[in-house]
């Protein structure tokens, strides 16, 4: 299916996906909705680079944060952006600290990028927490607007700017997925030598998809504030994002776009329940249980063991 | 007094440093020999620091007593560790997605240790007393707080056997030897897998002893590890990766180098401190100082 | 006249073990090189560092009149210089035709000139494998190949580069008589009908006497014997170091 064909289903989809939201009358679908397809794109954005070129990226939340406290700092500054553009703020900030980051580390082998990206969040969380402009340790108020063009009320305008990021974040994976570009990603992740040898650029490639999946998971974090309302650097430096960001994609499948999502979708939906009917914490242990036995006894995922069903039903 | 405190921040980073060879050595066992990434040591280390706890709230035993009376559970917990993770992992072959979901399994076990601590124990911190944690000697102008020379000495300690384990004993040396050579090994009559087994069960094991140190110097708490994640793989990459001698000397130089830094800019910065020497290290220099 | 790669004073060590030795050498457009020695001997440390897979520490290559040594691999490749690895290393995860995309959009189309897309790529493809013999296997996945098979796709992959020069590195080790002819006449064909100048590694001794028109000794990282095959076998030094005591 070609790129605009598929934009426009999925478009479509989204439109029908807002009308249902406020078809149900429940304003706790809009807030656990908006949560839902955040996961959606940070699984997306995390796949990018860790499913497609096999480097594995263990600080999500470094990025996701990234994104979210420039937001804040706009908001101290008093400057009179309105949200999307804050988003796309958000993916310059942290596409540029993936692009750092990469560049320091990347010509190394992929075990020590991804203990880099695990000590950055932490660093970058010390950075923000000794950091008072924004809040520091303790956080800081971010207060929603008191009208939204367009829309009912602010939350039903969060969920549609994520829901607008998450098609957005489809489609570029599903569209690098089957360009030149998907190609070279791939090569790096089979055999990053024999990817030299043939003429890919490994470093240029990784670094841009670096960049991207940096700059997905920004935009993702950008609106955060104004969801939460309060921000602490705990929030946003959560480890419930680094484990997700890995989660979703490994139990969803992580060769192509589907698993990213089907992962989002099952996990973050589960973990919305589990904090519901349990507690906050259970619904980690979940994740990282899940995360264990997939990767052990499922590690092609849910789109490996659907491929794997429809091939048997086959023959 | 300027040099006072300079003096007594240096000393106090070797005491720490000394620390640190005990929680970093079971990674250069596992990363640096055998090429395992345990990402999840550290959280070994806090179950560790837990377990001793326990152990010392309801017994009554020294910690790191209660420590080494742990030492075989750890050890069959590792040798499980790694059966699981060669099973599932390097026995499937070598590719980079068997590397990738190796890497996606420690941090899985990682995170589920850290969380399950906190639906066990809560987030409070827990602490120990005994009779070395409290008094501090002085020599002249230097102050050697007793609960920071005990875990030093015994770490150091702990270095030592090891050192001579793995350079004395058969299984000590087909330990070193399985990293290079697996092939020579078999040819030789011991078995690889057995081997590297062996020493990632030590490598747990150390985490056992590591724990208990962990909580004579400092009430703990679940996320404890995290510190310690940059801390032992930067102590690995810049001693060297698999030089046991190489790890006392760049932990002694984090040590020192945070200790400064805690002195002098304040002891929020530590965690970035470990960061550079990685950073840095992994730029100039990746075989670290005593490298093979 | 110019050599096509001029190889000078190439030295590289790993720790203590120095692996080359202050190596020189030429290879000629259009020439058969072969290029022997005992294991450990340099060989594919001297691919590698010709190739780009590893950087040399002193010496120079000089490829096509340009200084190559310190590019990268793929600029190495982009300029015409391709090699075959010893241990067959394909993309496992994408088919036989799309193993050889990846050299065709990445080291070809990176080139001036003539760019392959849509149809014209496939059809590339179609050729490059049906060349080795592979034409019907365009859709399945390395995994599903036996050895002789993933060798010729490693060729496949190097010719797809279009290169100028290649190095063949061990092609040929644990195959059958008829599956080593096979290969060679692969080569010679290469060489004879696309002119393309051919270093052929190996230690299968009738391969390399049949195919090299100048034949390089290697021991020990150093370059003991550098002429016509027949005198090089000849020669006392070569007959002790490597032919067998």
């Amino acid at each position: 299916m070609r790129l605009v064909g598929f934009l426009l289903i999925a478009i479509v989809l989204a439109l029908a996906v807002f009308a249902a939201a406020r078809g149900v009358g429940n304003a706790y679908v809009f807030y656990a909705g908006y949560v839902i397809l955040q996961y959606v794109v940070i699984a997306t954005a995390w796949n990018i680079l860790g499913g497609y070129t096999g480097y594995v990226n263990f600080g999500s939340s470094a990025f996701f944060a990234m994104g979210a406290y420039s937001t804040v700092v706009m908001v101290e500054l008093e400057l009179p952006i309105p949200l999307p553009i804050m988003v796309v703020v958000g993916g310059i900030v942290s596409g540029i600290v993936g692009l750092g980051m990469g560049y320091l580390t990347l010509r190394l082998r992929g075990v020590f990028f991804a203990i880099a990206t695990l000590a950055l969040a932490i660093v970058l969380e010390t950075i923000i927490v000794n950091w008072d402009f924004v809040g520091g340790g303790r956080g800081t108020y971010i207060i929603r607007p008191r009208s939204v063009p367009l829309f009912e009320d602010y939350v039903q305008y969060l969920f549609a700017i994520m829901l607008g990021l998450a098609v957005i974040a489809l489609t570029t994976a599903r569209t690098i997925e089957r360009s030149t570009l998907g190609y070279g990603f791939a090569t790096i992740r089979d055999d990053e030598l024999a990817a030299e040898a043939s003429g890919v650029p490994t470093l240029r490639l990784k670094l841009i998809a670096t960049t991207l999946s940096g700059a997905f998971m920004g935009m993702a974090g950008a609106p955060f504030p104004y969801y939460i309302s309060y921000m602490q650097p705990a929030s946003a430096f959560a480890l419930d994002y680094g484990v997700n960001a890995i989660a979703m994609p490994m139990i969803g499948g992580t060769t192509s776009w589907v698993g990213p999502l089907i992962g989002a979708l099952l996990l973050a939906t589960l973990q919305q329940l589990a904090t519901v009917m349990m507690s906050g914490v259970v619904n980690l242990l979940i994740v990282g249980v899940l995360l264990i036995v997939f990767v052990i006894a499922a590690p092609d995922g849910i789109v490996g063991l659907a491929r794997k069903i429809i091939a048997r039903w086959r023959t | 007094m300027f040099s006072e405190l300079l003096i007594n921040a240096i000393v106090a980073g070797i005491l720490l440093g000394g620390f640190y060879v005990a929680v970093t050595i079971g990674l250069s066992i596992s990363f640096g020999i055998l090429d395992v990434v345990n990402i999840a040591h550290p959280g070994f280390v806090i179950l560790g620091a837990y377990i001793a706890y326990i152990i010392h709230s309801q017994f009554g035993v020294d910690p790191i007593l209660a420590a080494a009376i742990m030492l075989p559970v750890f050890y069959a917990l590792g040798a499980a560790v790694y059966q699981t993770y060669f099973v599932s992992f390097e026995g499937r072959g070598q590719s980079a997605q068997t590397a990738l979901r190796g890497l996606a399994f420690f941090f899985g076990l990682l995170f589920v240790t850290e969380v399950a601590l906190i639906l066990i124990f809560g987030v409070d911190y827990r602490f120990v007393s005994a009779p070395y944690i409290g008094p501090t000697f002085e020599l002249g102008v230097l102050d050697l707080p007793a609960r920071l020379v005990v875990p030093c000495v015994v770490s150091l300690l702990l270095f030592a056997v090891l050192q001579l384990y793995l350079s004395r004993t058969f299984t000590g040396r087909a330990i070193m030897a399985v990293a290079q050579d697996a092939l020579a090994l078999r040819l030789m009559g011991a078995d690889p897998t057995r081997i590297k087994r062996t020493a990632f069960a030590i490598s747990i094991a150390t985490a056992s002893i590591a724990g208990a140190l962990l909580i004579v110097i400092q009430p703990i708490e679940p996320s404890a590890g995290r510190v310690f994640i940059g801390r032992v793989f930067a102590i690995c990459v810049l001693g060297g990766m698999g030089s046991l001698p190489g790890t006392v000397i760049a932990a002694m130089l984090l040590g020192i180098a945070e200790s400064l830094t805690a002195t002098f800019g304040g002891p929020s910065w530590a965690p970035a401190v470990s960061f550079g020497f990685l950073l840095v290290t992994l730029a100039i220099r990746p075989t670290g100082l005593l490298g093979r | 006249m110019t050599s096509l790669l001029a190889v000078d004073n190439l030295s590289k060590r790993f720790g203590g073990f120095v692996a080359l030795d202050g190596v020189s050498l030429a290879v000629n457009a259009g020439e058969r090189v072969g290029l022997i020695g005992p294991n450990g001997s340099g060989k594919s440390t001297l691919v590698n560092c010709i190739s780009g897979a590893t950087q040399n520490e002193s010496g120079t290559v000089y490829f096509n009149g340009r200084r190559v040594d310190g590019l990268k691999a793929h600029q190495r490749t982009r300029l015409g210089l391709a090699r075959t690895f010893q241990l067959p290393r394909p993309f496992v995860s994408v088919s036989l035709a799309e193993n050889l995309k990846i050299p065709l959009l990445y080291a070809v189309n990176a080139r001036p000139g003539q760019h392959f897309k849509g149809a014209a790529l496939e059809e590339r493809c179609e050729e490059l494998l049906s060349l080795v013999g592979l034409a019907d296997k365009a859709s399945r996945r390395p995994s599903e190949l036996t050895q002789i098979e993933m060798r010729k796709l490693e060729l496949a992959r190097a010719m797809a580069t279009e290169p100028k020069l290649l190095i063949a590195d061990e092609a040929m080790a644990g195959l059958s008589h008829s599956e080593v002819a096979e290969i060679v006449d692969l080569l010679l064909r290469l060489n004879s009908e696309q002119g393309i100048t051919i270093v052929m590694i190996e230690h299968i001794m009738s391969a390399v006497m049949r195919f090299s028109q100048r034949l390089i000794v290697f021991v020990s990282g150093r370059k003991i014997a550098d002429g016509m095959p027949e005198e090089v076998v000849r020669n006392p030094e070569v007959e002790s170091a490597y032919l067998g005591q």
